[in-house]
């Protein structure tokens, strides 16, 4: 837990003109970007990794029947390897997010001292 | 009684007490559909595990993998990779900006009746036919584990138990099932994996090597073997012209369907925050992911065990009963390769079952534990996928559509629990008429409409300023047709079975799309309509929310508490 105490829910009724504010400031911007930096290029990869293993699979079989461990073969180390990838990334994610949590109540402490 | 009996009789009753505990605390819309967002995120991540591995799941790919092998286990892969797009997409930001339901997200930037009530519509198609894939499956499984009960007895049990949870306990009473039956459910799994493991004197290596001399056949259209592979082999179930696309399709489907599953997205308003969203997507990717290698020991653990002895025939005999109520096209040839060996196994009075695996590995009282843990396994996905319907019915439908979005509290949960039992005596009535029928490409059915009609439209009103009404509309419509339309015409439901076939497909015709999984063009059309409907028409209301929600999705201000 980061912050002196746990701050409460921010108490006030934005208007459609100070959302846009909000959405302006550079706390704001700056949250969505770092965001954006983990999230898009994870997301890319994620999907690529994913989706070789069917392609691999479908259209190279032989070589994914190729013995690499006693009987185990490629595709099916590659298909464990799913798993191994998913939960780092998972694991990358959980780290980086609290960089956003710390972003996150930037922003809430500013929004804060705006409005209440 | 037969210690199964006593299993299920100890679990029933168990979870009644907590339904009636949980009762107590249903006095508010929040308390019914979101358990007052008091779950935490390692609990629900738990819950999220309940609800998602399916009896499918526990039998359904022990019997896929111990038939087809490698290509079996695909499926595992896509069902844990798919939290990625969760974890990374649509957790957060949806808990922020929702209520209850998916409706509420898209109603949140586009006002008016149309879209929530076509959110609500796709939510009900996805859990209605999820819901009656699972109950033909539990009647199935517990008409052969206690052959006393009949098929529609089985049903009517589960169903009669599902709605109690739901109607009494809410979301509540729903979370705790979920929880303990996530519990037993990898309990009882490592436990058969390591048994299994025992079975080969924890060598991995000897356990691969028995693996490997196992084959199964690769036919051409005619059905002329073309190919023998062993099981560790891709390309036992996709192989021919079509099989890579197949694969790929269903990857697709399964990596973005799970994002728009009603049930599992739903048990993200159950937590407080974001963050607690976060938490337990993380939490469920552990226990999901074990769960799913584990499989290897299960599927491959019942096809090396049967070539040894007779025992293992049952076992697969079991897999396949499980596995024929979902693969209708596999089935003839199963049976007669079953009766070939010597094992009798008529689909529909086959006692012996997967769990028999149990049996041979643990003795009766093991097997009555696994038995009553597949029970708890419906019983628990069955609960989600009721109170998601009846959240998209009472919540969506008649609250916001037909009262204009007030109502007293009160009135609001007798709703809902009304809702929640019209849906439930309907899926009871439709799995009891269906009986006859394979409906388990219904399963696939749900992942591809949730991918194709659900997913575009969230990710798009999340992340498109310009998206709009029009855009929601289109995108929800065309993927939600095109899916069903195409599963249809397709292998899945499509096909001449010889006479003599003990499952058939409902269509006897030659399926007119190749495809069994509608994935790979059902998807890039829902994206296609939501992304050109929203350029036919300008919505200044639609683009001013987006600062709303943006700000919400990312900050959790303003989110619902």
């Amino acid at each position: 837990m980061l912050g002196p105490r746990k701050a409460g829910p921010v108490h006030h009724h934005f208007t459609p003109e100070e959302w846009q504010r909000i959405q302006g400031q550079p706390e704001f911007q700056e949250l969505v970007a770092a965001k954006r930096r983990f999230i898009i290029p994870a997301t890319i990869f994620f999907v690529l990794y994913y989706f070789a293993l069917p392609v691999l699979v479908g259209y190279h079989p032989a070589l994914m029947s190729r013995r690499v461990f006693g009987e185990v073969n490629l595709a099916y180390l590659f298909a464990l390897s799913e798993f191994v990838m998913a939960w780092l990334i998972m694991a990358l994610y959980l780290r980086r997010a609290k960089r956003f949590d710390q972003l996150e109540q930037v922003l809430i402490a500013r929004v804060r001292s705006d409005y209440q | 009684m037969s210690p199964v009996l006593v299993m299920f009789v100890i679990f029933v009753l168990f979870t009644l007490v907590i339904t009636a505990w949980a009762s107590a605390r249903i006095k508010s819309p929040r308390a019914f559909y979101s358990a007052n967002r008091s779950i935490s995120g390692f609990q629900n991540g738990w819950a999220i595990a309940g609800d998602y591995m399916s009896a499918a799941s526990f039998l359904g790919i022990a019997g896929l993998i111990a038939f087809f092998g490698f290509d079996g286990f695909m499926y595992s892969v896509g069902w844990l990779v798919a939290y990625l797009t969760v974890l990374l997409l649509v957790a957060e930001p949806l808990r922020n900006t929702g209520k209850y339901t998916m409706a509420d997200v898209l109603s949140f930037r586009m006002h008016g009746r149309g879209v929530r009530a076509v959110a609500a519509i796709s939510t009900l198609v996805i859990t209605l036919f999820y819901m009656i894939a699972q109950m033909v499956g539990a009647g199935v499984l517990i008409n052969q584990l206690v052959p006393n009960l009949s098929f529609d007895a089985a049903i009517i049990v589960v169903g009669a138990l599902m709605l109690f949870y739901v109607i009494f306990g809410g979301m509540i009473a729903t979370t705790w099932v979920q929880i303990i039956k996530a519990v037993l459910l990898l309990g009882a799994t490592i436990v058969l994996s390591f048994l299994v493991l025992a079975h080969f004197g924890f060598s991995l290596g000897n356990f691969f090597t028995a693996v490997s001399k196992i084959h199964g056949t690769v036919k051409d259209a005619a059905g002329h073997i073309i190919a023998t592979k062993s099981l560790l082999q891709p390309g036992l179930r996709y192989n021919g012209h079509w099989g890579p696309l197949d694969l790929i399709s269903l990857g697709l489907a399964l990596v973005l369907g799970t994002a728009g599953l009603p049930h599992i997205l739903m048990r993200f308003y159950t937590v407080p925050s974001a963050k607690a969203a976060r938490t337990s997507v993380a939490w469920a990717m552990i226990l999901i992911g074990a769960f799913y290698v584990m499989t290897t020991f299960l599927g491959f653990g019942a096809a090396t065990i049967v070539g040894k002895d007779n025992i293992g025939a049952h076992i697969t005999g079991g897999a396949a009963i499980r596995y024929i109520t979902t693969h209708p096209k596999e089935a003839p040839a199963l049976n007669a390769k079953l009766k070939r060996d010597g094992f009798i196994v008529p689909v529909k009075n086959n006692n012996a079952s997967a769990l028999l695996l149990a049996q041979s590995l643990g003795g009766e009282l093991f097997l009555a534990f696994i038995a009553a843990v597949a029970f708890a396994t419906i019983l628990a996905v069955v609960a989600g996928l009721t109170i998601a319907a009846s959240s998209a019915f009472a919540h969506d439908i008649w609250l916001n559509i037909v009262r204009g979005g007030t109502g007293h509290e009160r009135e609001q949960v007798r709703v809902a629990r009304l809702t929640a039992a019209g849906i439930g005596v309907l899926a009871i009535l439709l799995a009891i008429g269906l009986k006859s029928l394979n409906v388990a490409f219904l399963v696939g059915l749900a992942f591809a409409v949730a991918a194709s009609a659900n997913v575009p439209v969230i990710l798009l009103t999340l992340m498109w300023k310009r998206f709009n009404r029009t855009g929601s509309i289109a995108g929800m419509l065309t993927g939600l047709i095109s899916s069903l339309v195409l599963i249809a015409i397709s292998p899945a439901v499509m096909g001449i079975d010889p006479p003599e076939a003990a499952v058939r497909h409902l269509i006897q015709a030659a399926p007119l799309f190749p495809l069994e999984n509608p994935g790979l063009v059902s998807i890039p059309l829902g994206f296609l309509a939501a992304i050109l409907g929203t350029f036919l028409a300008k919505d200044a209301e639609a683009e001013g929310n987006f600062a709303q929600l943006t700000v919400r999705a990312n900050t959790g201000l303003g989110a619902e508490v």
